[in-house]
């Protein structure tokens, strides 16, 4: 289970194993790995072997983050209100795979509904990192990357909002992607901030990321902002050669200079980082430095904030218990509706939803809601104008690697705060954006990311796998320290 | 006090025709059975997204051309967020940045006049579920949850119930016209809520606004403005204007009152933002030139020409263009040819009469303005008597036959030649009778007409029979 897609799918096309070995090892790695660090909501045990085809994911296990409707099996969101809920239709990306025979094994924890970065919220309680169990693993896809990791199956999908998919990815020590909006149908995943919101895939390799991805991919006519990619093939598009590609990052960003107090983990971080620009310049990249105005910079979070917390106000107004989701027995419906939502959703959430409201207000509305909007599409704007110059954009994911449950957030910098921040960028402008693991700092793993224009997607994959090519991280399985 | 005057505005809410609802792939069509016609997203199920459906926009776009509304560059929507029993999602989509049709402006007739009403917007959205209240429960049905829904709003430009209901019968038979929807208010198609203040006449000053939701029929609608302008009047003489608040109120039905139901300030905050599911939609030029020219002419227009052009009177043409159908059919006798008046007559008289009579509709009736011409014609070459043609109609429907087919039998002896050699042939066998006539017992007429119906088998012209026997008598 440790193997790759096109590995597995040979051993079973050459029948050296059979899909039900590789389903019933899944499944036993699924219970370890919930046992040690508590990553699942649901564990199909009864899931059944599938035809083996020419589709390269044929009878091979997979996990779907509980953010996606799943027909007859339990759909959570991994939260109390929708503790009992099972739905009656699959998310198209979902269905999409089991039409191409994957067998999904499993339903994995995230932070409530997508809103949070730790991995600590579920209502299964907080998912551990499978390099140490004393470190989350960031989130929302919290569950998929620790079962990515520790070598459940090759791939699982994630959501990512903000930076879900690919901030885990990285703590975890794996690929992350989530292509450019609307690639993927996003047609029964729960909606957390509709705008921002993509699907996407955490694996070991970019070449599984690809495959999957060409696998979920085309227009749906379920969500009108899917579109036509049939033109795209990512997995064709993996040829190693980025001869004459430029890459930009951003000064601001990645100058040990502006860290006034840079830790030793901090410094270590930005010299793996600088060493994976090396091995790209090595390959025919050009890299060269950008600055951006670090004001806009640092909006970014405040930005964030406003406009997903708004539209998840709006988006989570149908979690009442009236129609599913345990139903309050008080005595009128307004009263149901009321403690339902005080029951059921973590103190977090709550918090969100009164910022939500209060930038929605008539009276804050111009002030929050629309600037905020407004600073996306200047922050956006540059990135298109930026993108006409660069194939891609490449930054260090986070600070370093995976944090300490009882590390203290508060005392990060306002700088560091942009180096945590700024994959939410990706999510602003829609762009195809990939994590993947680049060193280690204290037997940690962490990321690098590569960001391109929307619909670039081939691109920024093919980036990626030429980088991971001359590092030694490709297929890597979390070691316990 | 100085004499007040009543200033109106109107919301309209209309449901709309389509096979499918405004967003969901669920039948759009009433059903006695609750929750039948729904799907996911009118249930609002985790992960469901909204998918317009285009017929419902080219079905707006329709109204907003026809009230004279200028149309937006792109079509867009946006969340109206409230929480009640009867919204799934917890929003409504709706269009409040921009609603398919702003600024219109159309005529209506109200006492034969015409007057000019304003219209702010006209916009998109989806209806709400239905509550069935019991004693200690309530039923949510979401059959009409999604079921498209299209407001009108008008400006504050109304003074009289009168002209508010004949605005909204005049906005019913444009929809009708339009065939976007059957605006039936028995159905629950028409919603209303009805803004009223009062002023003085010469003031320019706007009283303050009373709104009253939820009026569901048109008689409601003339009685919340009577009974609202009634209330504030009082109120004004009495001296006490200052009671009447912004508000929200509601009418009831079984008082026949207006309902406080909440003030200005409780006002619900709906915190409207874009709809972020749906992607902003040109609306291109030749799409708008296109439906543009499948709008029909309306019934005003068609009365106006009625009256000014055909000469009918004003009674006539307005019962021919109640129903679009039955004045198409007008229209098509006019394309064959048919006397205008004759084929009104027709018409209001025999062909309504017959349809009403078996409930039948104009629009596949079985006899086509092709068939009455042939009637017509036959009528004018006096081949057949006018009630011959009553009959041959009635025939012609009930046998599926055409109206050659009962002229042959019918055939009329209108040949003077050969009607002269019959009647002196007649009158020959009748001396005695000729003396008593010509000695004054003109009663003796009929008589001779008699023998003449009798060797001709009634088939005489009797007109002509007794133009000939005229003259020959006088002689």
């Amino acid at each position: 289970m440790n193997k790759s897609i096109t590995e597995l799918h040979e051993l079973l096309v050459n029948k050296k194993i059979t899909d039900k070995e590789l389903i019933e090892e899944s499944l036993k790695k699924s219970h370890e790995v919930e046992e040690k660090y508590n990553a699942f909501v649901t564990i199909c045990d009864d899931a059944k072997e599938s035809e083996i085809t020419d589709s390269l994911v044929s009878g091979i296990p997979f996990g779907v983050k509980d953010n996606y409707s799943t027909k007859g099996i339990l759909s959570t969101g991994s939260s109390n209100t929708l503790k009992n809920y099972i739905p009656f239709y699959t998310a198209t990306v979902v269905e999409k795979l089991l039409n191409a025979g994957a067998v999904m094994v499993n339903k994995t924890a995230l932070d409530e509904f997508g809103m949070g970065g730790t991995g600590t919220t579920p209502h299964t309680g907080p998912v551990l990192n499978p390099w140490d169990k004393t470190r989350m693993c960031a989130g929302s896809s919290a569950g998929s990357a620790c079962a990515v990791a520790s070598g459940v199956y090759p791939f699982a999908l994630g959501s990512d909002t903000g930076d879900s998919i690919r901030k885990p990815a990285a703590y975890c020590g794996i690929v992350g992607y989530k292509p450019t909006y609307g690639m993927l149908s996003r047609y029964g995943l729960f909606p957390f901030a509709s705008s921002l919101d993509h699907c996407g895939v955490l694996t070991r390799s970019v070449l599984d990321a690809a495959i999957v991805t060409d696998i979920m991919k085309g227009q749906d006519n379920h969500d009108m902002t899917s579109w036509d990619s049939s033109h795209i093939h990512l997995k064709d598009a993996l040829t190693g050669n980025i001869k004459g590609k430029k890459l930009f990052y951003i000064k601001e960003i990645c100058d040990i200079k502006n860290y006034k107090d840079a830790n030793s983990t901090l410094k270590e971080h930005f010299k793996i980082f600088n060493h994976s620009l090396e091995l790209l310049k090595e390959s025919g990249a050009t890299i060269q430095e950008e600055s951006i105005d670090i004001d806009l910079l640092k909006a970014i979070s405040s930005v964030y904030v406003v406009l997903s917390c708004a539209e998840a106000t709006s988006n989570m107004s149908n979690l009442t218990g009236i129609i599913f989701g345990p139903r309050s027995d008080a005595k009128n419906v307004f009263e149901m509706m009321k403690e339902h939502r005080t029951l059921g959703f973590s103190p977090l959430i709550k918090r969100r939803f009164i910022i939500g409201s209060y930038v929605l207000q008539k009276e804050n509305q111009e002030r929050y809601f629309k600037n905020a909007a407004r600073v996306r599409r200047i922050i956006v704007d540059k990135m298109k104008e930026l993108f006409k110059k660069y194939d891609a954009l490449i930054l260090p994911v986070s600070s370093g690697p995976a944090k300490k449950f009882d590390e203290d957030l508060d005392i990060l910098d306002e700088n560091t705060n942009i180096l945590e921040e700024h994959l939410q960028i990706g999510n602003f402008g829609g762009f195809p954006s990939i994590t993947i693991p680049n060193g280690f700092i204290d037997n940690l793993p962490v990321g690098i990311n590569i960001t391109g224009n929307c619909f670039d997607d081939e691109n920024v994959l093919n980036i990626a796998y030429t980088l991971e090519k001359m590092m030694p991280y490709k297929g890597q399985i979390a070691k316990e320290k | 006090m100085k004499k007040q005057i009543a200033v109106i505005g109107l919301e309209m809410h209309c449901e709309l025709k389509s096979n499918s609802k405004v967003f969901s792939s669920a039948k759009n069509a009433y059903s006695e059975i609750p929750n039948s016609n729904i799907a996911p997203l009118d249930m609002a199920f985790p992960g469901t997204l909204p998918v317009v459906n285009k017929k419902c926009v080219l079905n707006a776009l329709k109204v907003s051309l026809s009230l004279n509304c200028s149309q937006p560059d792109y079509l867009m929507f946006d969340r109206k967020n409230y929480y009640y029993p009867d919204l799934p999602k917890g929003y409504q989509i709706t269009q409040m940045t921009k609603p398919i049709g702003i600024n219109g402006c159309i005529e209506i007739e109200v006492n034969d006049k015409l007057i000019p009403v304003y219209i702010h917007d006209v916009h998109l959205e989806e209806d709400s579920a239905s509550l069935d209240h019991f004693f200690d429960t309530t039923n949510i049905d979401y059959n009409r949850s999604g079921v498209p829904l299209l407001e009108l709003v008008t400006e504050p430009c109304l003074h009289s119930k009168e002209e508010a209901q004949a605005f909204l019968e005049h906005i019913i038979r444009i929809y009708r016209y339009l065939d976007v929807s059957d605006a039936d208010t028995k159905k629950g198609q028409i919603r209303c809520d009805v803004n009223v203040s009062i002023m003085d006449e010469d003031s320019r000053e706007l009283g303050t606004k009373v709104e009253v939701k939820n009026v569901n029929s048109l008689s409601g609608v003339a009685k919340t403005i009577d009974y609202e302008i009634r209330r504030q009047t009082t109120l004004k003489e009495e001296g006490r204007y200052d009671e009447i608040k912004q508000e929200t109120r509601r009418w009831d039905e079984e008082s026949e009152t207006t309902i406080h139901m909440r003030n200005k300030v409780d006002e619900v905050d709906y915190k409207y933002f874009i709809e972020p599911n749906i992607p902003r939609y040109p609306l291109k030029e030749e799409w708008i030139e296109e439906i543009k020219k499948s709008i029909p002419r309306l019934h005003l227009e068609r009365k106006k020409d009625y009256i000014k052009n055909i000469g009918l009177s004003n009674y006539d043409a307005e019962i021919l263009v109640k129903d679009k159908s039955v004045s198409d059919y007008f229209e098509e006798c006019l394309k064959l040819d048919i006397d205008a008046k004759t084929s009104a007559n027709w018409i209001i008289t025999q062909i309504l009469g017959y349809l009403n009579k078996y409930n039948l509709s104009i629009t596949d009736f079985y006899f086509t303005p092709k068939r009455l011409k042939d009637l017509i014609s036959e009528l004018e070459k006096n081949t057949i008597s006018s009630k011959q043609a009553k009959e041959i109609f009635k025939e012609v429907i009930e046998q599926e036959k055409e109206v050659k087919d009962f002229i042959k039998k019918n055939t009329q002896l209108s040949n003077e030649d050969e009607l002269n050699n019959i009647i002196e042939e007649i009158l020959a066998n009748n001396v005695e009778q000729i003396e008593e006539y010509k000695k004054g017992r003109t009663n003796l007429f009929d008589y001779f007409v008699g023998q003449v119906m009798k060797n001709t088998k009634g088939k005489a012209n009797p007109v002509l029979t007794k133009k000939i026997l005229n003259e020959k008598l006088k002689g």
